[in-house]
């Protein structure tokens, strides 16, 4: 099964929603739909569902035009935000439910509600009723109604954003695992970078409706188009520093001077922005090269095991990730070196111009 | 985002609504329309009488009396039965067995039939056999919903409080039950007092039941019938008499058609009238609070 | 002013409690001192709402003590405690302004209202709403929503301690951050308790200069953010912060080796010595994924794991990894080479913790 969208509108009373998006999703691949609120990624798997009908352009099915058809005729099943079953059925017929829909046999009916049951761990909570159990097992009941039927496309509509961070660790890397032996199509919806590149497979980056990169997950990460996909595909967001190549050096903010190093060298005068990792600003030392910028503390957030620290001053204001955790004061100076080859560079238009090749990614 | 896939076969699922409407609303007012312009006295003479009927009927000194006692008595209820409801509402328990006793009792009035209202009312105020009017009597009081026009009213008034303010104070209930908790702890944290409470919290919670409340029992007062007819038979005099009862004298006991069927599109427009003054008045009120915050 | 001490403490919801596991909050002691800035951090169903409706005075607690500066409150209303609180979901009074909504804590009190604006104007200013206050609550964001609850327990002279009830739930996330920073700031300006109560490790982190965690019951570690990730006190502590959580690998001592399972483990000679003589059987060596070091070619006393799966996160990648017959993660940086198939890992002993009946052992060196 194959699902391609070719270049897809979708305006609702004069307003559009989604814009000229083209997307080719192979058979049994993972695809992440990044993007912030209201990026449109809800609207887009609603039009690959076939919950709604694209305004202009075709959505097609292993080559097959499916453009108008209905859901219903569509074998499709979602994971909602919100933790969807029917509250006066057991897990057990929540889950066999679709089933019974297209009137599988009873005896096959009990195998796959099991076998799907065990796959997600809710094996021993098949007598119960939905809203007697936690959040993360109420979730999982609703994946199973969705995986027990063999959909040709498994839609999940941000998922794990209603359960606490532990769950979602654990949910995540059982669901990479689980598609892992599927030829359906899964799209998964969500707003957060770390969780697009945990799940693997592939990433489509949304921006107010538009695609703006769809690649191999590490592939769009590591060599972003645009200074928006990178600062999309990143938490926190990528760094921003606008520079002037002029000779051989470059200026940033017209006081920060620094010569550009062999990476560099390759642009031509003229006014550049330069994007540069959080987690690649570092507070020691580590090459000759290294930018130097002194700045002061604004605030360091503690993620318990990380540190965003975010300093600022007039000129600029940075992010630095730094694992471990570090206490800091409200003000206090702190030397950060940015390594120059760890940097990437994009024109005024935001293409990008120069990726560190050490980012070629390693396999 | 509700881009639906359209299937225009579905207006077909509106048919049954639409003749539905058509015979329980839109033909039953064409055949009073058609009436309240029209003189008919038999089945083929009939002579077009324009806007004579509406004009006779506006002039008409009883109607306007009864369309005053109507206003009076519907506002009178508003008035009493609002702040009753609101308080019964308040001072209903809030959970446990109590809860479901206490609602039962104050929803008991809300089931019994118009006419049986009436009758239980008729008989409540006897002076020989009523525990109400016998009661007055024996405490000095020369209660006599026949003779006297103020006990008729006040019982009448009485009645329908006792029928009505049961739904207003279930309207409340379920709208206090909608706020919470939070919201009474971080008023004891405030160390608001109970009218603070009320005037801040409860009151703003319930504005939107109470719209509904006052609209249904706006139109349901004005349209009162069988309650003062079985009570007093709008009397003693005609100081009981209500629209809808003048309505029922004229088109049944007189058969004067035209005029009737004059007279109900005037009730009907009417309350229609005050349902959209009502209506339109709240709403402005809290778009106007929008607009002061912007 | 307040320092909040819990003496003894105990909470049960059953009328006849019996065994600890009848109890939502086991008996613990605690001091909050004044001016702290506290998270009180755990799962739902832990306790921490439990404990936090008993400081604020709605919920009186079945055994011990609360003592505000001493006093004990036990039965104290939370009117009569002079707290204030922030919800999960705002609490304004949406027919009044932003103005009014501040001034009604102390209009309730009495308050001159030459004072009352002073005082509004001054809290409003630091919340920054000043351009709100004319609006009604009723129109505002709910980030603007919870800095007018913020506010109302601002403005009183007589607050000694905040409390928060995870007020960012309902907050956008861009906007998250911007409230957090707001309430530091706050937290420095006013010499105000501030307990946050929350399930995220990274809010509680970030508000808090010590972190209460909870765990069935009990506050298992008390400690900042920094001694919460480096030694964790206890193996829940461990495994809820950080993402991925510590490994623990059950150990146990044969000869003068430290086994896992099957595995002989290279720990050093602290270790050994530490475990030896211990009666309990729930042993446990614990180390974070961030300690482990992982080298893609055999080194000297290393020990050789199966790489299960690797978890590429951009700037560094996470490792599945199976040591003998125990499960654990390794983080690795994007500078170091990434093993395949086959790597050998070293646990650093300073980076090593005993677990004895779940709870840490210091190891002498």
């Amino acid at each position: 099964m194959s699902l391609s969208l070719e270049h897809i509108d979708l305006s609702v009373g004069g307003e559009t929603h989604i814009a000229d998006v083209s997307l080719e999703l192979e058979p049994g691949s993972f695809n992440v739909l990044l993007g912030r609120t209201l990026a449109g990624k809800t609207t887009l798997m609603r039009l690959m569902a076939g919950l709604d009908t694209p305004t202009r352009g075709r959505v097609k099915m292993n080559g097959e035009d499916v453009t108008g058809v209905s859901v219903r005729r569509r074998n499709v099943s979602m994971v909602y935000q919100q933790f969807i079953n029917y509250p006066s059925l057991s897990v057990y017929e929540n889950i066999a439910s679709p089933l019974r829909l297209a009137r599988v046999a009873a005896a096959e009916i009990d195998r796959r509600v099991r076998q799907t049951a065990e796959m997600l761990h809710i094996e021993h909570l098949l007598d119960r009723k939905p809203l007697e159990l936690s959040g993360g097992q109420q979730q999982r009941t609703a994946m199973g109604r969705a995986l027990v039927k063999d959909a040709d496309i498994v839609l999940f509509d941000e998922p794990l954003v209603n359960l606490d961070y532990k769950l979602r660790e654990g949910l995540r890397e059982e669901l990479r695992a689980l598609f892992r032996e599927r030829n359906c199509i899964a799209v998964y919806a969500t707003t957060e970078p770390a969780e697009a590149l945990a799940l693997g497979g592939h990433t489509a980056v949304l921006h107010e409706g538009r695609l703006l990169q769809y690649g191999r997950s590490e592939d769009v990460y590591h060599r972003p188009l645009t200074l928006q996909t990178a600062e999309l595909f990143s938490e926190p967001p990528i760094n921003v520093l606008h520079g002037i190549v002029s000779g051989n050096e470059v200026t940033f903010d017209r006081e920060v001077h620094f010569p550009l190093n062999a990476d560099l060298s390759r642009l031509l005068p003229g006014e550049y922005r330069f994007g540069v990792r959080p987690a690649h600003v570092s507070l020691t030392r580590r090459a000759e090269d290294d930018i130097e910028i002194v700045m002061g503390v604004d605030m360091a957030e503690i993620s318990g095991s990380e540190t965003f620290l975010h300093v600022a001053d007039e000129r600029f204001h940075l992010t630095v990730h730094l694992e471990g955790v570090h206490e800091f004061e409200v003000g206090q100076a702190v030397r950060l070196f940015i390594p120059a080859h760890k940097v990437y560079a994009f024109d005024r238009q935001g293409g990008v111009v120069h990726i560190p090749t050490h980012h070629a990614g390693r396999g | 985002m509700n881009h639906k896939v359209y299937n225009n076969r579905a207006w077909w699922l509106i048919l049954p609504m639409l003749l539905l409407v058509a015979f329980s609303a839109i033909i039953p007012l064409m055949t009073v329309v058609n009436y309240s312009v029209q003189d008919v006295f038999d089945t083929h003479t009939r002579f077009f009488t324009g806007v004579e009927w509406f004009e006779a009927t506006l002039n008409d000194p009883a109607l306007q009396m009864a369309l005053l006692r109507q206003f009076a008595f519907s506002f009178t209820v508003l008035a009493i039965e609002v702040p009753l409801g609101i308080g019964i509402a308040l001072l209903m328990p809030k959970r446990g067995w109590q809860a479901s006793a206490v609602l039962i009792l104050v929803t008991m009035p809300l089931l019994i039939p118009w006419n049986v209202v009436g009758s239980i009312w008729q008989i409540f105020t006897r002076g020989d056999i009523g525990l109400m009017g016998w009661g007055l009597r024996e405490l000095g009081y020369g209660y006599n919903i026949t003779r006297s026009a103020t006990d008729a009213w006040g019982t009448i008034i009485l009645m329908d409080v006792w029928h009505w303010t049961p739904l207003i104070a279930l309207l409340c209930y379920s709208g206090l039950r909608s706020i919470p908790d939070a919201y009474y702890q971080a008023a004891r944290i405030d160390r608001a007092s109970q009218w603070a409470v009320f005037r801040y919290i409860q009151l703003p919670k319930l504005t939107n039941v109470l719209v509904i409340g006052v609209l249904l029992r706006f139109m349901h007062s004005f349209m009162i019938y069988a309650e003062p007819f079985v009570l007093t038979g709008g009397g003693p005099g005609s100081s009981t008499t209500f629209l809808s009862q003048s309505l029922t004298t004229m088109a049944i006991g007189q058969q004067d058609l035209g005029p009737s069927a004059a007279f109900s599109i005037i009730y009907f427009l009417i309350i229609l009238l005050v349902c959209w003054v009502f209506y339109t008045a709240i709403m402005n009120l809290q778009k106007d609070k929008q607009q002061k915050g912007t | 002013m307040a320092e909040i001490t819990l003496k003894g403490l105990a909470h049960s919801y059953l009328p006849d409690p019996k065994g600890p596991e009848d109890y939502a909050i086991r008996e613990m002691d605690h001091v909050w001192h004044q001016g702290g800035a506290y998270a009180l951090l755990g799962p739902s169903g832990c306790g921490k709402s439990t404990l936090l409706n008993i400081i604020s005075g709605l919920l009186e607690p079945s055994g011990g003590e609360v003592l505000f500066d001493g006093e004990r409150v036990n039965s104290l209303p939370p009117e009569a405690r002079n707290i204030a609180q922030v919800f999960q979901f705002p609490v304004v009074y949406d027919t009044m302004t932003v103005f009014d909504n501040l001034a009604f804590p102390l209009r309730n009190i009495g308050t001159p209202p030459a004072r009352i604006k002073e005082r509004v104007l001054e809290v409003a200013d630091v919340l920054e709403l000043t351009p709100q206050l004319r609006r009604k609550a009723k129109n505002l964001t709910a980030d603007e929503k919870q800095k007018v609850s913020m506010g109302r327990g601002l403005v009183r002279d007589d607050v000694s301690a905040i409390l928060f009830d995870e007020p960012l739930t309902v907050i956008d996330p861009q906007l998250k951050w911007k409230l957090r920073r707001k309430l530091k700031e706050i937290h420095r300006r006013f010499n105000i308790t501030m307990v946050y109560v929350t399930h995220d490790q990274l809010e509680a982190s970030t508000f808090a200069d010590r972190i209460a965690v909870m765990y069935e019951g009990q506050v298992v570690q008390f400690g900042t953010p920094r001694e919460l990730f480096e030694a964790p006190n206890h193996t829940f502590v461990g495994y809820f912060i950080g993402s991925p959580g510590m490994n623990f690998l059950p150990v146990a001592l044969d000869g003068d080796r430290v086994m896992c399972g099957e595995t002989p483990l290279e720990v050093g000679e602290a270790f050994v010595r530490s475990l030896s003589g211990r009666h309990s059987t729930n042993l446990k060596l614990g180390i974070r994924p961030e300690f482990v070091a992982v080298h893609a070619e055999e080194v000297p006393d290393a020990m050789l794991a199966e790489v299960l799966d690797i978890q590429d996160l951009g700037t560094y990648a996470i490792l599945s990894l199976r040591l003998g017959e125990q499960r654990l993660k390794a983080r690795v940086e994007e500078d170091e080479p990434l093993p395949h198939k086959k790597a050998w890992l070293r646990f650093p002993s300073d980076r090593l913790g005993l677990y004895v009946d779940e709870y840490r052992v210091e190891v002498s060196p």
